[in-house]
């Protein structure tokens, strides 16, 4: 099964994939296939043990309008977010293929239908 | 982690037309190249380019690029919506009622033309060409051809940007690390290497100081932040300096909120604990460096406790930051424009130089790089500047009390000195303003409404430009319409690769900005404009550039277009080229300095009459220097932070770019919120002790510390009036209708931009907006000519040395 991974420990929110996405997809302003959102920025009232004891993260989340780019697909192109991605942190394939690069220490997410 | 081999071993090269630079994809025409501006940036990434019938369909990032690997931040992706935007500008532009009504009549290019000739030709013969000014502005492609213009057509050493007081954008850099290094350096993100992360000789920074800039949202200076984002994926530790909380403060081992305009002082803490701690490159410092004893005792009580009373730090953080770029695999120093925007300028660029040098990361795969512009093309701003008759030329408006300026080591004239020269006459009148795709009202034109005074002054005023800005509107007498990237034949190097850009689509009678000025440039000194094409002046800019042996490149425009539009150049991705004598011009191993060493104490800064040694200026108004004020004006007050949406007063007639960001925001903490009585997302005043004011809307967050506000700058709204007295409302927002002019560090150089003082309170109905209190009293305190505003309170704290 076709899937999108997102690292999102390195999402700097940067909305290149919301923008890309609409181009391809036609959307109308205020409409998205991928939308990015936003938690903190905050710091922990406990020490967490961390390095870096703040909050601040980005995830994308793929909308219903989202095909993963099938046509791009066929084309043999990267569908139109990952190209996009500045923060290198989008990747497609399958979906068992893509929860190996599961690493333990960052953060993961990984989207399908 | 990313996997930058695995990312490019799996990029289909077939679907993206590897080897071809234009192919058709059903009705679309693409075309490989590269892309600068208008609208703008400092970067130059590969693109392609989808066309049909004349018109920008789409852009997508181009993958088998290196610049940026297909990567494209969200105003590339949007760059249709600004080239067929129908606020563009169609035609040549003559003023048809008084200035600020925007009344005008269209006329062609050949009147417009006319009248330009006509116009400076008279100026020339009755006032002299130094009465001429040309403005252009920062990162828009006309670094080059802007300043060949203005020496080799209107014959005036008067080439600047405009309103922005210290050269206080990257030049302080620039010029501090020629002097110390002999050579400029950039942070090494591998970004030389054609093979890019890939490459064998290149490595990981081993931890990356972010200092005074938010690199994923600026790209300043020719760098693409997101490259680092790239090397955290690879394993780089984060130091951050800087006010607000980023991307990379919260990510950080280190994060050093300093108080805004203090950096110098973080800087000597940071020389402090390495040098007392003996965790400096002791071979490196002995090999080639000179003045290291004097350094040693310059910082030698400058501990972090000392350094804490004044740039607010945790003394802890300020020794492990020390300690982690002392002994990381390397250090690289992402610098960025709060070292110029601070009175301090050049004492920064030292403590940040010095840093690199003591560390020893020098040219060093992951460290600091030595960069020249590929293949030597672009040797120094002012090409052409040799072409002005040497007595003319030695009427460069320049202030005279600095020793920067006798040195002449700044092309561009000072813009005080030209502010001065526009109040008092002296040491000549000024007759007229060329300003290319600058918007000194709305952007760099620091006291934006005395600003407006002085270019309202000035008898003629032509703007070429993509859009009508409220410069235009203001001032202009011809408004002519530029192309943008897409419909250009032009070329750049700011670093490496060289980099074409092509024109595959025209805008109805929009001229590229290499158009304009070679139709004009014909017209008043044809003999310096033998091109008969913008391709013509594109490979003379190339190869030739009139110097004997030209450049070290070989192609001409179109081969570097047919090749996809990039070439890199070996020198700048070779390592340690100190010790393999590429940087002396005598072709022995060292620096390009008077001793041939790096420089920590500075023959080039004490030749200047500036300290040779790392300093502090306190702002002229802070909580230290003026403590009367700050009681009633209790925020410090900093911005000009970047946002993805806008390159400076770019991009804002674009709905996309305005459903994301559609107002100024001034980040307020939570703290401050509370004691000010400020609502999120409310409108709120800004203001200074001479009651100059702006407006933002209140955004409560963490990313600024308590005691720290940051409002942004460069806005102005299309959607409103575009007549006097509201100029599409550019003053009402205008965070510079609180910065002032004539006030500068040593050497003349950096302005305390984003270290003011201000109060917060909410904005209510029937309150006087700043364009009505600029359209009935001029400003908000009068001013001499020619003068800055005398202090409201005497500094207390000053020089710490």
């Amino acid at each position: 099964m076709k899937a999108l991974l997102v690292n999102y420990e390195y999402c700097t929110g940067c909305h290149s994939c919301e923008v890309a996405c609409r181009n391809e997809l036609g959307l109308a302003a205020g409409e998205f296939g991928i939308k990015i959102t936003e938690v903190g920025p905050y710091k922990y009232t406990e020490d967490l043990g961390l390095e870096n004891n703040w909050e601040w993260v980005y995830v994308p989340v793929l909308t219903k309008a989202c095909n993963l780019c099938e046509d791009r697909s066929k084309l043999g192109k990267l569908p139109s977010c990952v190209q996009a991605c500045q923060a290198w942190c989008l990747y497609y394939g399958e979906a068992e293929d893509l929860v190996k690069k599961f690493d333990g220490k960052t953060r993961w997410s990984l989207f399908s239908k | 982690m990313a996997d930058f081999n695995e990312y490019m071993d799996t990029v289909n090269r077939e679907a993206y037309h590897d080897g071809e630079w234009q192919w058709q994809e059903g009705d679309l025409t693409v075309t490989r190249t590269t892309h600068w501006s208008p609208p703008g940036c400092h970067m130059g990434c590969g693109v392609l380019l989808y066309t049909k019938d004349n018109t920008l369909v789409k852009v997508e990032g181009d993958p088998l690029n290196s610049v940026a690997s297909g990567k494209l931040c969200m105003r590339c992706l949007d760059m249709p919506e600004a080239v067929n935007s129908p606020d563009r500008l169609k035609y040549p532009l003559k003023r048809d009622g008084e200035r600020g009504e925007n009344k005008w009549r269209r006329i062609s290019w050949d009147e417009a033309l006319d009248e330009i000739e006509i116009k400076v030709k008279d100026i020339k013969k009755n006032f002299g060409s130094p009465s001429i000014v040309v403005v252009h502005g920062t990162g828009r492609n006309i670094g080059w051809q802007v300043p060949y213009f203005a020496s080799a057509a209107m014959e005036t050493p008067n080439v600047s940007t405009f309103g922005f007081t210290g050269f206080a954008c990257y030049l302080p850099r620039m010029i501090g690390t020629s002097a110390k290094f002999g050579d400029m350096v950039l942070a090494d993100a591998s970004q030389c290497h054609p093979d890019r992360y890939a490459n064998k000789d290149w490595a990981v920074p081993g931890c990356i100081v972010i200092w005074g800039n938010e690199p994923i949202k600026s790209n300043a200076d020719g760098f693409l932040g997101h490259w680092l984002v790239q090397c955290v994926q690879q394993g780089s530790k984060i130091i951050s300096i800087d006010p607000r909380l980023t991307w990379w403060g919260a990510r950080s081992a280190y994060w050093l909120p300093v108080r805004p305009g203090t950096d110098a002082v973080v800087g000597m803490a940071l020389l402090n604990v390495i040098i007392a701690e003996d965790l400096y490159d002791h071979d490196f410092v002995e090999k080639w460096t000179y003045g290291f004893e004097a350094l040693a005792e310059r910082v030698a009580d400058k501990t972090p406790e000392w350094a804490s009373q004044y740039c607010d730090c945790d003394p802890d953080d300020l020794r492990g930051a020390a300690r982690l770029m002392a002994t990381s695999s390397s250090c690289a120093i992402q610098w960025g424009l709060a070292f110029e925007q601070q009175l301090a300028a050049l004492g920064v660029t030292e403590c940040a130089a010095d840093l690199m040098a003591i560390t020893g990361n020098i040219d060093n795969p992951g460290g600091n790089i030595f960069i020249r512009c590929a293949f030597l093309i672009e040797k120094r701003y002012g090409l052409g500047d040799d072409l002005i008759d040497p007595e003319v030329y030695n009427l460069k408006l320049i202030s005279k009390t600095s020793g920067i300026n006798e040195s002449n080591i700044v092309s561009c004239a000072d813009t005080d000195a030209i502010l001065s020269a526009i109040e008092t006459g002296e040491p000549y009148p000024i007759k007229m303003f060329w300003i290319q795709s600058s918007n000194a009202l709305a952007c760099p034109g620091m006291d934006a409404p005395r600003v407006y005074a002085a270019l309202n002054s000035v008898d003629f005023v032509v703007v070429a430009d993509p859009f009508m800005t409220p410069t235009a509107v203001a001032v202009a007498d011809i408004v002519l319409p530029v192309a943008m990237s897409c419909e250009r034949n032009s070329v750049r190097t700011w670093w490496t690769p060289v980099r074409s850009m092509v024109k595959v689509t025209s805008y109805y009678e929009a001229h590229s900005d290499e158009q304009i000025v070679m139709d004009v440039g014909k017209r008043l000194c044809p003999e310096n404009w033998p091109f008969a094409t913008d391709e013509e002046f594109a490979t003379w800019y190339l190869l030739d550039q009139r110097s004997p042996g030209g450049t070290l490149f070989d192609k001409d425009f179109r081969q570097l277009v047919e090749q996809g539009g990039t070439e890199y150049w070996d020198w700048d991705e070779t390592y340690y080229k100190y010790e393999k004598g590429l940087l002396r011009p005598d072709g022995q191993p060292g620096f390009n300095t008077p001793t041939g060493r790096i420089e920590l104490w500075s023959f080039g800064y004490d030749r200047w009459g500036v300290d040779p040694l790392p300093y502090h200026l306190e702002p002229p108004e802070s909580p230290l220097s003026t403590p009367e004020t700050f009681k009633d004006f209790p925020l410090v007050l900093s911005g000009g932070g970047r946002s993805f949406e806008f390159f400076h007063s770019e991009h804002r007639q674009l709905p996309t770019m305005r459903e994301f960001h559609p107002w100024p925001l001034v980040m307020i903490n939570p703290v401050d919120a509370e004691k000010y009585g400020i609502r999120d997302q409310t409108w709120v005043w800004l203001e200074n002790s001479r009651g100059a004011r702006c407006k933002q809307l209140a955004t409560i967050t963490e990313q600024t510390k308590a005691g720290i506000v940051h409002a942004e700058h460069g806005w102005w709204f299309p959607e409103q009036e575009a007549a006097s007295p509201n100029f599409f409302g550019t003053f009402d927002s205008n965070l510079n209708n609180l910065t002032q002019a004539f006030y500068v560090g040593q050497g003349g150089i950096g302005s305390p931009i984003k270290s003011m003082l201000c109060k917060v309170y909410p904005v209510q109905d029937g309150d006087k907006l700043p364009h009505e209190v600029v359209a009935e009293q001029g400003n908000y305190a009068q001013w001499e000519p020619g003068q800055r505003y005398p202090d409201i309170e005497e500094p207390l704290v000053t020089y710490i040395k």
